[in-house]
């Protein structure tokens, strides 16, 4: 029997830009269905160039990528739908929160009835649904973020990319929006590759690690965590946190541009 | 006791008004300066009231070519604005034209357009949009291209065809600056047009305000003068005032309330 093609599958990807600075040296990536991938590493080292490749908005200098073992003309049908969360919400300030919301679907032509039933259950999973009437300028920077999230929900999507997104907010609310995600990704199996900054963050959510360093960017390691563990409250108290934490310490101050011995700032 | 800034805002400038006209009034009486060199503000409240039928019409002509050129420069503006978006190389080829036609003073070209548009309405409809017309092609311009590039992204990941990113991007993302361009519009398709007026000296049924201060200088009637300057200024007033409230009403939820 055929094993199922994964999610994402990168070969031999390369980006060089048209500037000729070396973003990503070839690298083979596989996502497998339901993965939680966390990319990691020093600013610079290309994570964000990785994640643009893989939602089509760079193209490969070299290598392919494969989406559901097809290509991208394939993304966009029933059960290959992509979001993409964005550092910034990026969210229209001249529409209200339920219609920045609908935007996706209305951009994929889905009926606008069928699109406006949609808007309060996404808004129900970020815990916004009181707010669907106001205006971004009107929100909190976290609530945006949620907002945001709820219009890369509402496409009911199968593969969920995640720029840093919670990169801008307070710690606090941070937290509650990785166990806000950690349980919305397990209860639909989605599968989720997740840019952070933050060790904590990526050790939190993911099932697998991905540590990247930089010039030029590539894998430098990964780091797998059972993804059995339930991701809330006690498991960042947990022993297994803390050593999970440690690890990724130790693996990140490998591919720290400023190692022990040579002067910091 | 506490007032309000709002409250301020409005009172404070009425005071400093109020003020100058006293001190205005004060001076013209105490050392008995002729109305024919410096009118007082009576004398000009008075002049205003003895000749308000006909300072009202050149008021009216010189609103209706105002109003006129300002439709005319939105009209065109935009529809400029957006042929100059579609591509670079309409826009380098073009936009030399519009800056040349920017720089040339107004006054400068005026009589030429006297002379090759016969009829005097229309002439200075056309003197009042080239000075109009500007900040609505450059801001509309700027707008469109400040498209937010995260939410274009966004749009292209979607694959929104090119109506749906003209329609939901750029023409929404391009409303705060083109209603910025409209504001400085509409004060300067006034201007344009009492400088038009002034230029062709024109009379006659259609006479407008500049034409009412031409005539009272000739007349040495001062007072008439300061009228119709004053009727000019609050035109200009309630123009801007216009396009600021339109303003705030289209762009009232993109800036958080206060
Ligand atoms: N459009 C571009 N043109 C030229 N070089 C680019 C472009 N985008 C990124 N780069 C370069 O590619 C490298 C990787 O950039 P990338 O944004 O992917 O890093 P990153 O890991 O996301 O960093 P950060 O953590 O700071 O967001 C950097 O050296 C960057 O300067
Ligand atoms: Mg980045």
């Amino acid at each position: 029997m055929l094993a199922p093609a994964p999610t994402i599958h990168l070969q031999s990807v390369e980006k060089v830009f048209p500037n000729g600075v070396r973003g990503l040296a070839p690298l083979d990536l596989a996502v497998g269905q339901g993965e939680l991938v966390s990319l990691i590493g020093p600013s610079g080292c290309g994570k964000s160039t990785l994640l643009k490749l893989i939602a089509n908005l760079h193209q490969p200098s070299g290598g392919a990528v494969r989406w559901w073992g097809e290509d991208f003309s394939a993304i966009g049908r029933e059960g290959r739908r992509l979001s993409f969360v964005f550092q910034d919400p990026t969210l229209m300030p001249w529409s209200n929160v339920a219609t920045n919301v609908r935007l996706p679907l209305d951009l994929d032509g889905v009926p606008r009835a069928q699109a406006e039933a949609r808007i309060m259950p996404a808004l129900r999973q970020v815990g916004l649904e009181h707010a669907a009437k106001r205006y971004p300028a009107q929100l909190s920077g976290g609530m945006r973020m949620r907002v945001s999230i709820a219009r890369a929900l509402v496409t009911r999507p199968d593969l969920l990319l995640m720029d840093e997104p919670f990169g801008a907010l307070d710690e606090f609310t941070r937290n509650r929006l990785d166990e806000d995600m950690a349980r919305l990704c397990a209860r639909d199996g989605l599968t989720t590759i997740f840019v952070t900054h933050s060790l904590y963050e990526a050790a939190f959510l993911s099932s697998r690690v991905i540590v990247m360093a930089a010039d030029p960017g590539r894998i430098h390691a990964e780091y797998v965590i059972d993804p059995g563990m339930p991701r809330d409250e006690a498991f960042r108290m947990s022993d297994a946190f803390a050593r999970i934490c440690r690890d990724l310490t130790a693996l990140l101050s490998e591919v720290s541009p400023h190692r022990a011995g040579e002067d910091g700032l | 006791m506490t007032v309000s800034p709002r409250a301020i805002a409005v009172a404070a400038p009425i005071a400093v008004g109020v003020l100058v006209l006293l001190a205005w009034q004060a001076a013209c009486r105490l050392w008995h300066i002729p109305p024919y060199l410096m009118p007082a503000p009576t004398d000009i409240g008075a002049s205003l009231a003895a000749n308000g039928p006909a300072l009202l019409h050149a008021l009216r002509s010189t609103l209706a070519v105002t109003m006129a050129a300002l439709a005319i420069s939105v009209a065109g503006g935009v529809l400029s604005a957006f042929l100059l978006v579609q591509s670079r190389l309409i826009e380098t080829s073009l936009m030399p034209y519009v800056i040349i036609m920017q720089v040339t003073p107004i006054v400068a070209i005026a009589p030429l357009i006297i002379i090759l548009v016969k009829a005097t309405m229309p002439a200075l409809v056309v003197c009042a949009t080239l000075i109009a017309i500007f900040p609505i092609i450059s801001n509309t311009l700027q707008g469109l291209r400040s498209v937010d590039p995260g939410l274009e992204s966004f749009f292209r990941m979607h694959k929104a065809s090119r109506l749906q990113m003209l329609l939901r991007l750029r023409i929404p993302s391009a409303l705060p600056m083109f209603m910025a361009g409209l504001r400085i519009s509409s004060g300067l398709a006034l201007v344009g047009a009492v400088v038009a007026e002034f230029v062709a000296g024109t009379g006659g049924s259609s006479a407008g305000l500049a034409y009412e201060i031409l005539q009272s200088g000739f007349q040495m009637d001062i007072p008439r003068m300061f009228a119709a300057l004053a009727l000019i200024t609050v035109a200009g007033l309630v123009l801007y005032g216009a396009t600021a409230a339109l303003q705030r009403l289209v762009l009232r939820r993109w800036q958080a309330q206060g």
